[in-house]
């Protein structure tokens, strides 16, 4: 499949799309991705090396930040914390911890020849 | 049922204590109530006045909650003296003419401050000290006052003497009888306090009998003695003893004492069942009560009696302890060892100037008194013998000898339920465990449920070992993790961090911890790991420990951009510098405010503005502010003795060299200071966390005040200091709050929960009892010694700067980021403004 580096382009869906070589994500610190419109929050966690990514728009404050939460994990989830008013979302799910009825959009992200990519939704 | 009318003449300390026990035990509500207060303003607390010197304010002191009397239905006629007592038609005549019917009356009018009648003791410039009244006027005085004389050298004559050093004056004390405190203690024990007294710089003068108050040659006033001798002096406070406020009661013909009184019952029933007296205007078996606690006592057993419940007045403990000009001072029951039989015992250690001394009983078991100067610290302990009558050990002297391996004192377990341990609201043993039943697991929430050491506070050490006793027993262990990732304290693991040499993150997890950590251990340990090393905080293991703001060195907003304050220290400013932050300003399109606390803040900067506004801020030589940072933010001035008509050290100057000193120091919470140049204080010091007034000697130094959502008023913690010991002081301070406060605990709440509160604080930090003073210097020269600024730092790190960009991927902004422009700036768009700037466009 071809690998897109336009990110501001209406994408089919399916598409896997580069969000950037894997040292220019660093442990722990998120990055924000354009994903054809769309800005997502990319994480790679601390030691394990396991990514995510999730939704970049923090629905309680209305601003695109979630990418400059702080990551860890919480009763074994592994979450991030809005900068803003500091709920909490499953990195996995999507959830939020505080509150049931909101829960984010999350992409697959893979690792392919040293490029971090995100599915294009 | 109609209800009963009770009336309450004085609104004092027992008189207030009355009203709130009627109103716990009337559930039936079978009175109106109505007070008269000749005094304009509510009950306050009276055993605190002297802390209306030293920064309480008369909100402060107040006793009750502004709406206790609208919330509780009593009626307050404040300002408004009772006159006149008619007992055959139960009226009540007020200075202002009003004439009110009552069922029942309790007299509560306190007493008032005994004044020789030593010719001249009615001329101006003469003060007693009763009241918040007295004290203004006596602080207006002392403005043009050099020298001040207290007459009497009693417990509350050294208190005033105290207030009047405080306000700057050369002070005398004069003392009829050969030594001071003669009612409490011994004369050994005088001869010590007179010595350290003598050194604070006190003159006192004992044996003098003042025979003539006339024109000074020097000073307003002379004293003149019955031995010939005179002193000069430009104010006058009498305070040679109280005297009950019985005249209402003797001209309506109730019993008074001899010597004054209004005699009661065990029911605190005057001669008239219908009329109750209470407080110091009370006599109760030929006593007279100069203190709180057995008025307490008396206000709890009148409300009972009203309310329909069996009480009696018993005789009430008159054992105090207390810090007289920073002196300790402690005097249990028996001190002069009166009773036949009494055997006394004493320790005099000249170096260290304590004196101790206890009285037991004949046969050796019971402890019937005790007098201590300089140390206080067995009060709490030896009281409880004395209250409970518990046996004393084989070998008395031991409860006063200092213990230099093992800790004093008895254990708190061997007390029983019945222990009286706060006199002042007389709380039992029982009564602090019944309230830890309900829940009450903090110092805090126990003082609030039982009112135990709410008043003179010597007992909250006592308090503080049955609350941590009894947890530890019921098995009740606080949770104070600070998350799941760490089983520790933020105290504990700084100490881990410190011990260890622990660098980073990972490794205290690794050796400590468990999991991934998350937003309360990042940046709580972060914190520490800076006040520990100081090392940039971006430094690839540190930087994803930081909060946003810390990342981006910049305060986010609610719309994810971020704002810019540039350090301004002590607030002066150069206009060169004030123009190129306008010129900054403009040309990135920010907002500008000036802040609360004397600089500029600069709103509404992308991320990846950031570093291109502070590439031009530090050209023009501006450092980071640590707006965003858990640090020191600002030392606020005024204007100060360079300018100021009134200014008499150059606060700007103080101000500039202590923001320098300790900017970027992190700390569990944010740090504010404050420096003014006079007593007016301008730059509002005592709301800081460190707050700094200057004296014509030096800095008094103030500490733990706050603003916020709970204001706390700083507290006096040194007075007239010189710049190093200022400075040194200071040092101390921080490091040791940074040492032991819980993360984002503020000074003024870590001080709220210190246990021994400021006079543990002084004890560590000015007398060093816990011998880590110049440790605590070290720590923070250090940490003085390694300050960088991270803009700088960050500026000139490439790798850094790549971070400051919204896309990994891509160059464009965050399309969410809309301004609108409002009086003539921009602000961020609305939700609203953004749907119709996004459709229009
Ligand atoms: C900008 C400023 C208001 C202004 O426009 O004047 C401000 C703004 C904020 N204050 Fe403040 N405070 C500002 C002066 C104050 C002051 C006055 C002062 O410092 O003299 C106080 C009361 C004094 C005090 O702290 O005791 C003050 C008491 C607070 C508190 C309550 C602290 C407390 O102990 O209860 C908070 C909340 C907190 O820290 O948890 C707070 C928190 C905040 C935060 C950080 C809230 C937030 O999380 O977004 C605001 C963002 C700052 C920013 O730049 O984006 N701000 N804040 C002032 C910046 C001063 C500066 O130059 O650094
Ligand atoms: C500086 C100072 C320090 C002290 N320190 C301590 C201490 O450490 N420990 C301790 O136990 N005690 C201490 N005391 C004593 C303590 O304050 C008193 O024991 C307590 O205030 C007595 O309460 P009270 O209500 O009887 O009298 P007060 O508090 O004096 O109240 C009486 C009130 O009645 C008012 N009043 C009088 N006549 C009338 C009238 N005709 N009509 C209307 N109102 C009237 C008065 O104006 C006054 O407001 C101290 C006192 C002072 C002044
Ligand atoms: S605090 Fe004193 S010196 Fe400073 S400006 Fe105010 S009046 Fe002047
Ligand atoms: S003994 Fe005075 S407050 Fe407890």
């Amino acid at each position: 499949m071809q690998v897109l580096e336009a990110v501001n382009v209406n994408l089919v869906t399916g598409a896997w799309v580069k969000v950037g070589a894997v040292e220019d994500i660093v442990d722990g610190v998120g990055v924000c991705a354009l994903i054809g419109g769309q800005q997502v929050a990319v994480f790679r966690l601390p030691g394990g090396g396991q990514y995510y990514a999730i939704d970049n728009h923090d629905p309680f404050s209305e601003a695109n930040v979630l990418s400059r939460g702080l990551v860890g994990n919480i009763k074994g989830q592994p979450v991030v914390a809005s900068p803003i008013y500091k709920q909490h979302f499953n990195l996995q799910t999507g959830q939020c911890l505080e509150d049931e009825s909101v829960r984010l959009e999350t992409f697959a992200v893979r690792v392919k020849e040293g490029i971090v990519q995100i599915e294009s939704k | 049922m109609k209800k009963e009318t009770l009336v309450v003449i004085g609104n004092g300390m027992v008189g207030q204590n009355f009203l709130e026990a009627l109103l716990v035990r009337d559930t039936a509500q079978r009175y109106d109530i109505i007070v008269f207060g000749e005094e304009s303003r509510p009950a306050y607390d009276r055993v605190h006045l002297s802390e209306f010197f030293t920064g309480k304010s008369a909100a402060d002191l107040a006793l009750a909650t502004p709406d206790f009397f609208i919330r509780s239905g009593i009626t307050l006629y404040a300002g408004n003296r009772v006159t006149f007592i008619d007992r055959q038609n139960k009226l009540i005549h007020s200075e202002h003419n009003d004439v009110i019917g009552y069922d029942k009356l309790v007299i509560a009018t306190g007493s008032y401050p005994f004044v020789p009648p030593v010719p001249g003791h009615d001329r101006e410039r003469c003060y007693v000290y009763r009241t918040i009244d007295d004290l203004i006027s006596i602080a207006e005085s002392g403005r043009n006052a050099r020298i001040g004389a207290v007459i009497g050298g009693g417990l509350l004559g050294l208190e005033a003497a105290n207030a009047l050093r405080n306000l700057g004056l050369q002070t005398h004390v004069v003392e009829f009888a050969p030594r001071l405190m003669a009612i409490q203690i011994d004369d050994s024990g005088g001869a010590m306090l007179r010595r350290k007294i003598e050194v604070l710089g006190v003159h006192v003068h004992t044996s003098k009998n003042t025979t003539a108050i006339t024109d000074g040659n020097g000073c307003y006033h002379k004293l003149t003695f019955a031995d010939g001798e005179d002193l000069e002096t430009d104010l006058i406070v009498f305070s040679a003893g109280i005297r009950p406020r019985d005249d209402l009661a003797r001209e309506c013909k109730l019993e008074v004492g001899q010597r004054g009184g209004i005699v009661i019952n065990n029911q605190c029933q005057t001669s008239d069942p219908t009329v109750y007296a209470i407080g110091e205007c009370a006599l109760w078996n030929n006593q007279i009560f100069g203190l709180v606690a057995p008025g307490y006592r008396m206000a709890e057993t009148a409300a009972d009696h009203l309310t329909g419940r069996e009480a009696a007045f018993m005789v009430a403990d008159m054992s105090t302890k207390l810090k007289l000009l920073g002196v300790d001072v402690g005097s249990i029951g028996d001190a002069h060892g009166k009773t036949p039989g009494a055997r006394a015992c004493s320790y005099f250690d000249e170096t260290n100037e304590v004196y101790k001394k206890i009285v037991v009983s004949a046969d050796g078991k019971r402890l019937l008194g005790s007098v201590l100067i300089g140390d206080t610290s067995d009060y709490g302990s030896l009281l409880q013998y004395y209250l409970n009558g518990m046996v004393v050990p084989e070998h008395p002297d031991t409860l006063i000898l200092p213990q230099r391996d093992a800790p004093v004192g008895l254990g708190v377990d061997t007390l029983p339920a019945s222990a009286q341990i706060c006199s002042c609201n007389n709380v039992s043993k029982a009564n602090l465990l019944a309230a830890l039943d309900g829940g009450a697991h903090t110092l805090v929430d126990l003082k609030r449920c039982t009112k135990a050491s709410t008043t003179c506070g010597g007992c909250t050490v006592l308090v503080g070992q049955i609350l941590n006793k009894e947890l530890e027993k019921r098995g009740i262990t606080v949770n104070r993790d600070l998350c799941e990732h760490f089983p520790y304290t933020r105290q504990d693991l700084y100490l881990l961090v410190r011990t260890e040499r622990i660098k980073t993150f990972s490794d205290l997890i690794a050796r400590h911890g468990r999991g991934l950590g998350c937003d309360i251990c990042k940046p709580a340990v972060a914190s520490i790991l800076a006040s520990c090393w100081n090392e940039y905080v971006l430094r690839e293991q540190h930087a994803p420990l930081q909060d946003t703001n810390d990342h981006f060195l910049a305060n986010m907003q609610k719309d994810g951009t971020y704002s810019i304050v540039p350090r301004v220290p002590g607030g002066e400013i150069t206009p060169e510098k004030l123009i190129v932050l306008g010129q900054v300003a403009i040309k990135f399109g920010l907002y500008t405010k000036i802040t609360g606390a004397q600089r500029v803040d600069l709103f509404g900067a992308r991320v990846d503005q950031l570093p291109l506004i502070w590439r031009e801020l530090v050209a023009a030589g501006f450092e980071s502010g640590h707006a965003y940072a858990k640090a020191l933010r600002t030392v606020k001035s005024c204007v100060g003795s360079t300018w100021c008509r009134y200014g008499v050290q150059d606060s700007v100057a103080m101000a500039i060299r202590l923001e320098n000193r300790y900017k970027g120091l992190r700390a569990p919470h944010k740090l504010k200071m404050a420096v003014s140049g006079c007593t007016r204080e301008c730059a509002e010091a005592q709301s800081k966390d460190v707050g700094v007034i200057a004296t014509d000697k030096g800095w008094n130094l103030y500490v733990c005040g706050n603003g916020g959502m709970k204001p706390r008023h700083a507290d006096l913690f040194a007075a007239d200091l010189d710049d190093a010991t200022l400075i040194r002081y200071i040092d101390r301070f921080f490091m040791f709050y940074i040492r032991t406060a819980d993360r984002l605990q503020r000074t003024a709440s870590w001080m709220d929960n210190l246990e021994g509160g400021l006079d543990y604080l002084k004890q560590v930090i000015i007398e060093d009892r816990l011998g880590i003073c110049a440790e605590l210097e070290q720590e923070l020269a250090a940490v003085v010694g390694s300050y960088a600024c991270e803009w700088q730092q960050t500026l000139n790190d490439p790798a850094r700067l790549r971070q400051f960009r919204h896309f990994v991927n891509s160059s464009r902004k965050d399309n969410n980021v809309l301004f609108v422009s409002e009086r003539d700036q921009v602000r961020p768009a609305t939700a609203e403004e953004k749907r119709r700037l996004v459709r229009t466009a």
